[in-house]
């Protein structure tokens, strides 16, 4: 199907790129791509998604717009406090580009729901603020097989790493278990311009992996450090054999049997052992 | 001299797990590559860092 002349306007300076031209955003237009979390990660990549016409956008956050939000997360204005974080960030991405495909997941990443909402997309990006769900989204596509890219960020910077099936290492091939969040916005504060650039960094991991151009950081961790403006892409090349859900004999193949990891705090003290605990012990 | 993230350091001899505890990196939020390939966390100990190693540590960090 060809571009409208409102397309074609719209997508100028795209198509003026060899790597992506009218083919490329035609590409971008039938794309789906979910953002799970709409903070200050979420905020710069669906900006840019939606400026780009990737044509149906995933919102997935449970929260509400709150005064301390605003300062980086920049979908978001005085006139949203209060308002359900996906119903405005929707309407902010509607406002960028009306002919985006909306979908909004008013509810939180779970065991039970990752895979049935991942299903309808081609590709995520974990735009989330604590390991345990950055652990259960990563979990949910490599079972799913769906690429997404991995970021995470805390004062002046972060890191940012893409994970398409196959093609490398995953989150838990880097670190194994989910670490403590001992470093956290709220705690440790946070830079919204910092967010900015690791967000940025994730929508255009997301354009490149659409188009299949560029060199994505398949098997390479990019780290910034803003305070410093160094910046390193890590060569990490090898997925682990011995992966518990990317490797040759996966302990995980079930979310919901894995829950405890990423839902602690759901698990009553002292509850009794099942066999499948026994195995995870090692 | 080993490399380690780009930079020349002088640590053949050391077990990574002595080596990392002269740094300010955290364990539980890094992974280290050594010759291409994930050291796992448990092998730590030991494993003995030898002239010409090339290391990338990545810190990771959990906001969003």
């Amino acid at each position: 199907m060809a571009l409208t002349e409102e397309q074609t306007q719209r997508y100028a300076r795209h198509i003026a790129l060899k790597e992506v031209g009218a083919a490329g955003q035609q590409r971008l237009l039938e794309a789906k791509v979910l953002v799970v979390g709409a903070g200050a990660l979420g905020s710069a990549a669906l900006l840019y998604l939606a400026g780009a016409g990737v044509g149906t956008l995933g919102i997935m956050d449970d929260d509400r717009v709150e005064r301390s939000n605003l300062q980086r997360q920049i979908l978001y204005g005085t006139k949203d406090l209060g308002a359900e974080k996906v119903a405005a960030a929707a309407a902010a991405v509607r406002e960028r580009n009306p002919e985006i495909t909306v979908r909004q997941h008013r509810e939180k990443l779970t065991p039970d729901n990752a895979q049935r909402v991942l299903a309808d997309y081609d590709l995520a990006l974990d735009c989330t603020d604590r390991f345990e769900t950055k652990f259960l989204l990563n979990d949910a596509c490599v079972l799913a097989r769906k690429p997404y890219v991995h970021a995470g960020v805390v004062r002046f910077g972060g890191q940012v790493m893409t994970y398409v099936p196959g093609r490398g290492p995953c989150l838990r091939c880097l670190l194994g278990a989910v670490p403590p969040n001992t470093v956290t916005g709220a705690g440790a504060g946070v830079l919204g311009a910092a967010t900015g650039v690791i967000g940025s960094c994730q929508a255009l991991e997301a354009v490149k992996c659409l188009l299949g151009v560029g060199d994505l950081l398949t098997g390479r961790v990019l780290t910034f450090d803003g305070l410093t403006m160094a910046a390193r892409v890590s060569r990490v090349p090898g997925a682990d054999p011995d992966c518990a859900v990317c490797g040759t004999h996966p302990a995980i193949d079930d979310l919901t049997a894995n829950r405890r990891e990423y839902e602690p705090e759901t698990v009553p003290a002292g509850a009794a052992h099942t066999t499948e605990d026994t195995k995870r012990k090692d | 001299m080993i490399q380690i993230n780009g930079q020349a350091v002088n640590a053949a001899g050391k077990t990574l797990s002595a080596y990392l505890a002269e740094t300010a990196f955290d364990l539980a939020h890094i992974a280290v590559e050594r010759n291409g390939e994930i050291v796992p966390k448990k092998q730590y100990d030991q494993t003995i860092l030898v002239e010409g190693d090339v290391l990338e540590i990545v810190g990771f960090v959990g906001g969003g």
